[in-house]
């Protein structure tokens, strides 16, 4: 680990404790979405448009209601309307279709009934009348100038002059800096390349699933695996025409989400089958559903250009993005548009993103949505302005690389980042100057992500035997419960094994959002933290009624109400050798009933300051000429972790966003028919990366505190998946002299790059 | 349809349930048996998260019909601890962090816990090869493959001596 700034010495935060769900996981007894079952519970299956593209001109369900078992079907019918400038209309139409189906695999119907196989017949028997309509498959037909128009109410937001005819561009996005001609113009050396890419998936292993339970009173109870159970209950609400609070969600263990389940699919279908029956209704997504009906990431279209001195400084640098985010309005572009040039300054700079639409499953986010794609155009260009400069990549991004007080490309200036502190991890670490074998090649590159903060809440309720139960409404999806149990008994002063970090249900804590951003252990953390400083305070109050004496004589101290008397400070930062007596947390919890009640604090915020994340990557691979299949042999990669709560959930972060982005990079695409079937929905042809496939991963975590949280955290979840692409391409040159652009890097490109001598696919 | 009587021993205990004649192990021992540990992450044999031994072969579950395993010896998560104690695998996989979401480490740890019993003391490369049947998508396999080599160690130097 390098610590690369002084920060003060705690006691828990940054220890390795064993994950308090652990337990539960190892022996197979924590409960996932789909090992929930109620009594009485129904099966349920979605029906699914075989066509990319059509119209909806009838849906016939009285064959598939007249079947054995068959307790309710529904239909959009069964939906209140929704018009197309609300809100949430892309969630709400996409979870099921009205007039129209937007891709394979797009919901038109469910049924539920008492047996899964009764369900799954009943729904073979839903017919569908549909009038196919031509489709949109590609960025190229989306833009074209006689493309079919998927939705007659996208007008181009942002478009200048004002769009006045619908179009497949939902949005066109731009930010400029300086003067970009004479930029280009006062360049030594230009460079501009193009690149493309396939929607991927999130491959999360678990499926979706969710079961739904409409009591008598009209009030729902879901339970299900998601990033954030209070945006369940809000979406669903919105999609059946409800008030919220006749929802109540609770948070199964999630199965992997990356993105993936920040959104819903099944819920309002399961409440609405639910309602209708009577009955609680069960349903789970296979792979395949997975696949053609969920989230991938947006596929993209991206050019960069970009102008330096002989001395290496970027001076102009132009970029246009074109990210289709699926069937309906995205931000793949804006995001893409907030990253392309964020890692460096460039004095002279223009972006201009368009997000479109076309006729395949909605994009969902996907760790630091974008900003791989914009890292992979970027990083690549880069390397190649310092192989023709014959300046050292290294070099050429220190040179370059933003501190802090520079301008981020919307123009506000950033805080502290440790952007350079990752480069320079990289250049001191032993891989950085190690020896390649013959066909090996080593490739540097960096990402960034801009991380988020949100609502977060929190409660902690101290017990009769001196023990804290912190209740969060983030879902523990890769260790936050420990860093929760972390940073408070860094707060209470007692061992985190006395406290037990719980995950509530939309009616046991405070509203939380989605965990997305990297927001967790940020956001979620400082509530933490703020309600067990609250607690602190009421604690002091108890301890000052025991012992008889003022409030602002007592400080905190390592667990303990420890009276400093003479009206000392209360900073509760430091002991005090006069001290005349002291309660321990325990002692003062067993009093509680005569000290003024249970013990009970919350806290409740809008996350301010989540600190940039920045990632540095070193990457070797080893590449056969024979067949063009490319070897990861080592890895290592840096990363600005703020402060480490947990250190070993921080590398499972970062060793995680490599794998993903090593998949990215080298194997994963969504590959469709002529006619807009996905051709590949399972994981024998959509191959994501095996422990097989990749060596050890060395993660390096740089701390450099974000000054805005109470230990300097900032997200560490996603920055790790921006490098990876770049970070394999440059390394794929450096061993064939061939410039791959094109995703995925398989081993049938790769071999025609090196047959071709080193031009890519778009020429070099 | 009538359904199919099938006597086994699941993780020790005899066990007798009735399945559809089409119904997969994975789904009876779900759905009839009541152990959730496996897991359907794919239902084609692809993902590894239902891994089972039978019969002392690892095996997807939900490529098994549930019929087939009358009279056979099947060993799920659920079995590895004894009591209270873990398995040494289990212990190393909490103490090394090999799990994040934990969806696919009921899985990794039968296809370890196999690999071990016919290797005791593999190298990383065998270890990554004899879990390549196994998808996570969250850990890149640094720390399960660590913490299975942990494990490994642990069980031959008889610290963590155990079934």
């Amino acid at each position: 680990m390098t610590i690369t700034e002084p920060k003060p010495s705690y006691k828990y935060v940054g220890t390795r404790l064993v994950r308090p769900d652990g337990l539960e996981k190892v022996t197979g007894r924590a409960r996932f979405a789909a090992d929930l079952n109620i009594a009485g519970q129904l099966h349920a299956v979605v029906v699914r448009s075989p066509h990319a593209h059509a119209r909806i001109v009838s849906i016939d369900t009285s064959a598939a209601e007249a079947m054995p078992g068959v307790k309710s079907v529904i239909t959009g019918d069964d939906f209140p309307a929704v018009d197309s400038s609300h809100r949430q209309y892309d969630m709400c139409v996409n979870v099921i279709a009205r007039d129209k189906v937007f891709y394979e695999g797009h919901a038109v119907a469910a049924v539920a009934a008492a047996t899964l196989k009764q369900a799954q017949a009943a729904a073979a028997a839903v017919k569908v009348d549909y009038e196919v309509l031509p489709a949109v498959l590609t960025i190229d037909e989306a833009l074209a100038d006689n493309a079919p128009v998927l939705h007659s109410h996208m007008l181009t937001r942002g478009a200048e002059p004002p769009a006045e005819a619908a179009s497949n561009v939902a949005a066109v996005t731009r930010f400029s800096g300086g003067n970009i001609e004479a930029g280009f113009a006062e360049a030594d050396i230009v460079i501009e390349r193009e690149f493309s890419t396939k929607p991927v998936h999130q491959g999360y292993i678990e499926p979706h699933a969710c079961v739904a339970d409409t009591g008598q009173d009209g009030y729902a109870t879901i339970w299900c695996s998601s990033q954030g159970h209070f945006n369940v209950r809000s979406s669903t609400a919105t999609l059946l025409g409800w008030e919220t609070t006749r929802i109540k969600v609770m948070p199964a263990e999630i199965g992997g989400g990356f993105g993936g389940k920040t959104t819903i699919y099944l819920e309002p279908l399961a409440v609405a089958l639910s309602s209708q029956a009577g009955r609680p209704v069960k349903m789970v997504m296979t792979r395949s559903e997975v696949f053609r009906a969920t989230g991938p990431s947006p596929s993209t279209k991206i050019r960069v250009k970009l102008g330096a001195k002989k001395d290496g400084t970027l001076i102009a640098g132009d970029a246009y993005l074109v990210y289709s985010n699926g069937a309906y309005a995205g931000a793949g572009g804006m995001l893409g548009a907030m990253t392309v040039f964020e890692s460096y300054n460039i004095a002279n700079f223009g972006v201009e993103a368009l997000d479109v639409v076309m006729n395949t499953a909605r994009s969902a986010a996907y760790r630091a949505p974008a900003a791989p794609l914009t890292a992979f155009a970027t990083e690549t260009v880069l390397d190649e302005i310092a192989e023709k400069l014959g300046i050292e990549a290294m070099e050429l991004r220190l040179k370059n690389a933003v501190t802090e007080g520079d301008l981020s490309t919307m123009g506000f200036p950033l805080a502290r980042i440790g952007f350079v502190e990752c480069l320079e991890a990289i250049r001191s670490h032993p891989h950085f100057n190690a020896p390649l074998a013959p066909n090996q090649g080593r490739g540097l590159a960096a990402g960034y992500w801009f991380n988020i903060g949100e609502s977060s809440s929190a409660t902690v309720n101290l017990n009769e035997d001196g023990t804290a139960t912190v209740v969060t409404g983030s879902p523990d999806i890769g260790g936050s419960r420990a860093s929760m149990a972390l940073m408070a008994a860094e707060e209470l002063g007692i061992d985190p094994h006395d406290i037990r970090p719980v995950v509530g249900d939309t009616e046991a804590v405070g509203f939380t959002d989605v965990t997305e951003g990297s927001r967790a252990t940020f956001a979620t953390g400082m509530a933490v933290v703020q309600a067990c400083r609250n607690m602190v305070v009421e604690l002091r109050g108890r301890a000052a009624k025991m012992m008889e004496v003022e409030v602002d004589d007592i400080n905190w101290v390592d667990g303990h109400a420890v009276y400093v008397g003479n009206g000392d400070s209360a900073s509760g930062s430091s002991g005090d050798s006069a001290a005349k007596e002291s309660l321990s947390l325990a002692a003062i919890a067993r009093k509680a009933k005569r000290t003024g009640g249970p013990l009970t604090a919350t806290g409740s915020l809008e996350a301010h300051g989540a600190g940039p994340a920045f990632a540095v990557h070193l990457c070797d691979v080893e590449v056969d000429p024979g067949t063009g299949v490319v070897r990861i042999v080592r890895y290592t990669a840096a990363q600005d972790a703020g402060t480490a709560i947990h250190p070993s959930y921080v590398e499972g972060q970062i060793q995680g966003g490599v794998a993903q982005g090593v998949g990215w990079a080298l194997n994963e695409e969504y590959i469709y028919a002529p006619d807009g079937v996905m051709e590949n929905p399972g994981f024998l042809d959509y191959r994501v990366p095996v422990a097989s496939d990749l060596p050890m991963i060395d993660a390096v975590i740089v701390e450099v505190p974000n000054p805005a949280h109470p230990y300097g955290v900032r997200g560490v979840g996603e920055a790790g998946i921006v490098p990876p692409i770049p970070a394999v391409a440059n390394a794929i040159h450096s061993a064939t002299g061939c410039r791959i652009r094109d995703l995925p890097m398989s081993p049938v490109r790769v071999l025609e790059a090196i047959t071709a001598g080193g031009a890519s696919a778009n020429g070099s | 349809m009538s359904r199919v009587h099938v006597t086994c021993t699941i993780n020790g205990d005899p066990v007798e349930f009735l399945c559809d004649g089409g119904q997969t192990l994975l789904d009876a021992l779900r759905d009839e048996v009541g152990l959730t540990g496996a897991k359907e992450g794919c239902g084609t044999g692809d993902c590894g998260t239902c891994s089972v031994v039978m019969d002392g072969r690892l095996l997807c579950s939900c490529l098994v019909l549930a019929a087939e395993a009358e009279g056979s010896i099947v060993s799920t998560v659920e079995g590895m601890a004894d009591g209270d104690d873990l398995h040494p695998l289990q212990q190393c996989f909490l103490e090394g962090a090999a799990l994040q979401c934990g969806i696919c480490t009921p899985g990794f740890l039968i296809a370890a816990k196999a690999l071990l019993d016919r290797n005791p003391d593999p190298t990383e490369t065998e270890v990554r090869y004899g879990l390549a049947g196994n998808l996570c998508r969250c850990t890149g396999y640094d720390k399960i493959v660590r913490s299975v080599m942990d494990a490994a160690k642990k069980i031959n130097a008889g610290t963590g001596d155990h079934h």
